[in-house]
């Protein structure tokens, strides 16, 4: 087990723990940029499919993991990135200026969507995002002249200072790109959440009343919270746009939303990690079943056969078992395992048990 | 007399969207827990009723296939309580959202496991058949759909007022703890009210198999659903039905008038509409949630 001997107040808000952990991330972030030159291009592809998952992930987790208000429409603002993005492009803005004001774009749309869902909690929010989320696939149907209705658009290439990267001609290079953008986003985002405003957005996860009450402004941050969360969001949308290269309204089906949410449950509720976690899992669960079948049809030999709908029956039986058996997800598990092996045999078999409660309600009659 | 068509037509679909609504809010009334998986449920209650009744199935009189797929779900969404929802008494509400969103899915995949994809529709004895009042032509299905939502409105009305299990119900829904205090077995109530809301799924689902076609996508119904129980505000049951004929209603005139696209759009935005305005519902039984 590793003790801290704290002398310093800066040594609880730096980014790193200790020398040990800075350096396993950097070994980490040099296989992440050494990955082109030993993974083929297929599973390049995948692992840049997960980033952007990563990026979406990051941005529900804002909202979801750390201020506590669930959303279960994070989907539109992925549409907003993405389309905002083939706007500008198509208006001939070079990417370096499009990409940051496609996430801009989606920013400002959830900080104004914020404004009326400050008036609810809890389910109604819910609720109210599950609308918006349901309406984008019909809005973006409706704006046709924007969004090329249910043809869908043309994402033009990338260039920057002169480098053309393309998602199939230089898969390397659109790789890195996302990478850059990913690590990015997760600095910015761990810096949030070491500075005043990272503890103003937990301390409304907590408690509503009792941040109020420390004097934090309850619907100010809320409202910065959905807009750092959406911000984040369209940049994943506008990587989006380029990795699929043509899409439609089909790309951001209510499906996408909830996968997303499910996706942050799954990975680890607050934790930068299990965004990670769970955009590995949803990347990587196509390929294992793919594999599993191949394997299956290969021993029975009963040829080739395909199940409908098996990858999301998986994921949603896989999320039941989280729910049920370890709701903190992935990170939470993993934590618990770490403890336990530092404490080797010190560790008590109740340490990480969960406290019974009555039912709070939420009614006031 | 066109208006009047399309309005017989809406309210007959909004009867189908009450009737999911009501499930939602028995079971939030009574758990505070919200049912995504109540659409889901009502795919499945009409499939299993698709299964004793269909000729290339089972091919039971129409009655008694009706009755056995109503007990049948009654008793699975009862195990579903036991084994699966219970687990998750105390945990803040937002895990049952995530846990029953998880449930539809497993539902929807092994609907289509069984099932198949296709749409396929229930084989009633009133199929296709309809009379003629004024002009005003009214299938036997529709009549159908309103007279049971009515009946089943009225039982439903006699069990929580008059019936011992009713209003032990209404306690459990009212304060937990002080229901279980006065010796009511809270955990025994809450795996009823989710029994009873299958049965009124399962109500739900046989109405619109026998109006239309079902596949293990027409689950998704429950969001409309859901945004009539928003409409009705979550806490109220005639709300509920309100809200669901409200949608109903809506619809069909909004296809009539509306430029194409807008349609499907008006139920989601009278939901926010609401939810902005009256964040509560029309016909509000909750207050601003305190300390």
């Amino acid at each position: 087990m590793r003790i801290h001997f704290k002398t310093d107040y800066q040594q609880d808000i730096r980014l790193f723990e200790d020398r040990r952990e800075t350096i396993q991330y950097l070994l980490l972030i040099i296989a992440a940029f050494a990955a082109p030159f030993f993974l083929s291009e297929y599973f390049l592809g995948e692992v840049t499919y997960i980033l952007i998952w990563v990026l979406a992930g990051l941005g529900l987790m804002v909202l979801a993991g750390h201020t506590g208000q669930a959303s279960l429409g994070h989907g539109a603002f992925l549409a907003c990135g993405a389309y905002m993005q083939v706007i500008l492009l198509e208006a001939g803005l070079p990417f370096l200026a499009a990409f940051p004001l496609a996430g801009l774009f989606a920013g400002v749309v959830g900080a104004i969507v914020a404004i009326p869902a400050l008036k609810m909690s809890g389910i109604y929010l819910a609720i109210a995002t599950l609308a918006f989320g349901i309406m984008t696939e019909d809005v973006i149907i409706l704006l046709e002249h924007w969004t090329g209705g249910v043809e869908g658009v043309f994402t033009p290439g990338i260039s920057i200072l002169g480098f053309e990267i393309d998602r199939w001609a230089t898969p390397d290079r659109f790789y890195w790109l996302c990478l850059i953008v990913v690590i990015a986003v997760t600095l910015v985002y761990k810096n949030i959440l070491r500075s005043p405003t990272g503890r103003a957005f937990t301390a409304i996860r907590d408690s509503e009343v009792s941040a109020r009450a420390m004097g934090v402004n309850v619907a100010g941050y809320k409202t910065l919270a959905f807009g750092v969360s959406c911000f984040f969001t369209g940049l994943a949308g506008a990587l989006l746009a380029h990795f699929l290269q043509v899409f439609n309204y089909e790309a951001f089906l209510i499906l996408i939303s909830i996968q997303l949410l499910l996706m942050v449950v799954v990975g680890g509720l607050g934790s930068i990690h299990g965004a990670y976690y769970g955009a590995i899992v949803i990347g990587l669960l196509p390929v294992l079943i793919t594999m599993a079948r191949d394997f299956i049809s290969d021993v029975t030999g009963a040829g080739n056969f395909t199940i409908p709908g098996l990858e999301t029956g998986i994921f949603a039986l896989i999320l039941v078992g989280f729910i049920i058996i370890e709701p903190l997800g992935i990170y939470g598990r993993w934590t618990k395992i770490r403890i336990w092996l530092e404490l080797f045999p010190m560790a008590r078999k109740d340490m990480f048990r969960r406290q019974k409660s009555y039912l709070k309600t939420e009614r006031m009659k | 007399m066109d208006y009047l068509q399309l309005l017989v037509g809406g309210v007959a679909n909004g009867c189908i969207y009450g009737l999911v609504a009501l499930g939602f809010v028995l079971i939030y009334k009574a758990t505070e827990a919200v049912n995504f998986a109540q659409g889901d449920m009502m795919m499945v209650g009409a499939f299993v009723t698709l299964a004793f009744v269909n000729e290339d199935w089972w091919g039971m009189n129409f009655m008694l296939g009706v009755i056995l797929a109503i007990i049948v779900m009654g008793v699975l969404s009862y195990l579903l309580e036991v084994i699966v929802i219970r687990r998750l008494f105390g945990q803040p509400q937002f895990a049952v959202v995530i846990l029953t969103i998880a449930l539809g899915f497993v539902l929807r995949f092994i609907a289509g496991m069984i099932w198949g994809h296709d749409p396929q529709s229930l084989e009633t004895p009133f199929a296709g058949k309809s009379f003629d009042i004024g002009g005003l032509i009214l299938g036997y299905d529709e009549a159908v759909v309103i007279l049971s939502t009515c009946v089943l409105t009225l039982v439903l009305y006699f069990f929580f007022q008059r019936t011992r299990l009713g209003v032990a119900m209404q306690a459990a829904s009212q304060n937990q703890l002080a229901a279980y205090y006065m010796g009511i077995p809270v955990k025994w109530i809450s795996s009823m009210i989710w029994a009873v809301a299958g049965v009124t799924a399962t109500v739900a689902g046989i109405l619109f198999a026998a109006k239309g076609a079902i596949d293990p996508s027409s689950g998704l119904l429950g969001i409309k659903a859901f945004a009539a129980a928003v409409i009705g505000g979550f806490g109220s049951l005639p709300g509920a039905l309100a809200g669901g004929l409200i949608i109903g209603i809506v619809e069909p005139l909004a296809q009539f008038f509306a430029p194409p696209g807008y349609s499907q759009i008006l139920p989601y935005a009278i939901m926010l509409f609401v939810l902005v305005v009256r964040p509560n519902g029309l016909f509000a039984q909750i207050q601003q949630k305190k300390v």
